[in-house]
């Protein structure tokens, strides 16, 4: 349906001259409110006391960040604490998913079976409170805790990824391999692997632009990264007053690594997608891919017969 | 063990807020994204151009400092909602666009043929989509819908970080309390998210798989 104009006649300078005005009108409703917002942001409010506080767009609310000093701190402490521990747990969370999907696709089923037990339950929990337990549990400080409950989760998903897409691979791949005299480790990781880990690419690179945000969440258990140093440090630092200005600052820090590593996700997806002939797997949405994968391998071998 | 059967009570209530979290973002979370769906596909070229910036804005920016701002900074701009309506809030603007993108995707899957087809046995506009794209998109809709709701399941954990007493919340405050049993007491917490999200996460598997080899 990328097409939508199947669905009706193509529009005539009527129809056509409508949908402007119409765009023109919401278009301006739409610059109304954000003018409002704003406007209203920008007037000067009054506290308690009948003291007036200017707006928040007065220069006595961003006049900190003239200072180098706190540009300084911002970086080296807030956003070098969000990707050392989104790179270490990215790195981490890769070795993991392709050993938990080594796991998943044995031929032993006392291996397959309680690894297939361990993704679920890693898949199922929320990522906060696999930090807590480790955190509280194994008593390893804050970073390791972020780091090893990232790469559980992310790992498991991962991981299932991979398994989705050695499952979905065709089986004359391993017969090949296997024909040629490989054994089945060496044809699993030779020929069938690298195939499953281009075609599923698409979803690992989108599964780490969710791991990149998810370091957030190391703020709650008490890791010093990007936002416990601007919303939290600084503010009571500075005072209260820049608070608002601080939150601006960590919006724009975190949507500028967010998307730029979007943009990558995409342009990897693409590129794959023109290479292979598989179906192309969606980077924005890692979960709805996911299912789509797992869905089409599960299709595919019940198809092919016994499981490979 | 014990401390879990303990504090039974407890548990129940923080898992009764997580429902009530659940509910209330993933209904509005629903109302919203149907929105944001409607206008990216939606002929005027002003709306279809916010819903993208809304979406790609709204998915990249961390669900912690989605609900910071609602729950600690806007009152500082001077609102005056409870924390549990902050959060709700949060949750359902920051699920939105992954709905939105559902149903979006839900409806792109629906092969053009189709409405190929029902255009040229001479079908309208209204029938087209009424009768034969969207009762095919809906089906397919349904998996990737599930597995939005299991992922904000899993985030309402992070409303517990900001003054809402949900199930995090409580399994925090009862592990610093009874010190011996933190592992029991995780696991406790831990079993009451994977009550909702397992069977969810196997419903939506099978559904997807059912439909895909129809397909």
């Amino acid at each position: 349906m990328s097409a939508p104009a199947v669905l009706f006649d193509v529009p005539g300078p009527k129809a056509r001259r409508l949908s402007l005005t119409l765009s023109i009108i919401a278009g301006t409703l739409i610059a109304a409110v954000l003018a409002w917002v704003i406007w209203t942001l920008a007037q000067p409010r009054e506290a308690a006391g009948g003291l007036m506080l200017p707006g928040y767009f007065d220069a006595s609310r961003w006049n900190i960040f003239t200072d180098p000093q706190v540009w300084q701190y911002i970086f080296v402490v807030g956003v070098w604490g969000t990707l050392r521990a989104a790179l270490t747990a990215s790195v981490l969370a890769i070795a993991l998913g392709i050993v938990f999907s080594l796991l998943r696709s044995s031929a032993i089923a006392w291996v397959r079976v309680p690894t297939a037990v361990v993704l679920e339950f890693l898949r199922g929990m929320p990522v906060l409170l696999m930090m807590l337990f480790i955190l509280l549990v194994l008593s390893t400080g804050a970073f390791w805790a972020v780091v090893a409950a990232l790469t559980l989760y992310n790992g498991a998903l991962i991981g299932e990824a991979l398994r989705a897409g050695l499952a979905a691979l065709p089986k004359g791949q391993r017969e090949a391999g296997l024909s040629l005299g490989m054994r089945p480790l060496q044809s699993k990781m030779l020929v069938e692997f690298p195939q499953a880990f281009r075609q599923m690419l698409p979803i690992i690179v989108a599964q780490l632009v969710v791991l990149l945000k998810d370091t957030s969440l190391g703020y709650i258990v008490g890791y010093v990264e990007l936002m416990r140093v601007t919303l939290n440090q600084l503010p009571s630092y500075y005072g209260n007053r820049y608070l608002f200005s601080f939150f601006v600052v960590a919006l724009v820090l975190y949507l500028t690594m967010n998307l730029t590593l979007s943009w990558f996700a995409r342009w990897v997806s693409r590129r794959t997608a023109s290479k292979s002939s598989g179906e192309r797997l969606d980077p924005d949405n890692p979960g709805q891919a996911m299912l789509l994968a797992q869905a089409s391998a599960a299709g595919k071998q019940a198809e092919g017969g016994a499981a490979p | 063990m014990d401390a879990v059967i303990e504090n039974l009570p407890r548990y129940l209530e923080g898992f009764a807020m997580t429902l009530q979290l659940l509910l209330v973002s993933g209904v509005s979370a629903l109302v919203l994204g149907t929105l944001i769906a409607a206008m990216r596909i939606s002929p005027i070229a002003s709306l279809r151009g916010f819903a993208t910036v809304y979406t790609e804005l709204v998915r990249n920016t961390p669900l912690t400092l989605v609900i910071f701002f609602c729950a600690i900074v806007l009152p500082y701009l001077g609102s005056r909602l409870p924390y549990e309506v902050a959060a709700m809030i949060a949750l359902s603007i920051y699920t939105s666009p992954f709905v939105a993108e559902a149903l979006r995707s839900g409806i792109n899957g629906v092969p053009v043929g189709q409405a190929e087809a029902a255009r040229s046995v001479g079908l309208g506009f209204g029938q087209t989509v009424g009768l034969i794209v969207l009762p095919q998109a809906f089906r397919m809709t349904i998996p990737p819908l599930i597995n939005v709701f299991i992922a904000l399941t899993k985030n309402t954990s992070v409303a517990g970080g900001f003054f809402v007493v949900e199930l995090f919340a409580v399994g925090r405050e009862l592990a610093n309390a009874n010190g011996d049993a933190v592992i029991a007491i995780l696991l406790g917490v831990a079993t009451l998210y994977l009550v909702i999200t397992i069977p969810l996460g196997l419903i939506a598997g099978q559904l997807e798989r059912k439909w895909v080899v129809q397909r």
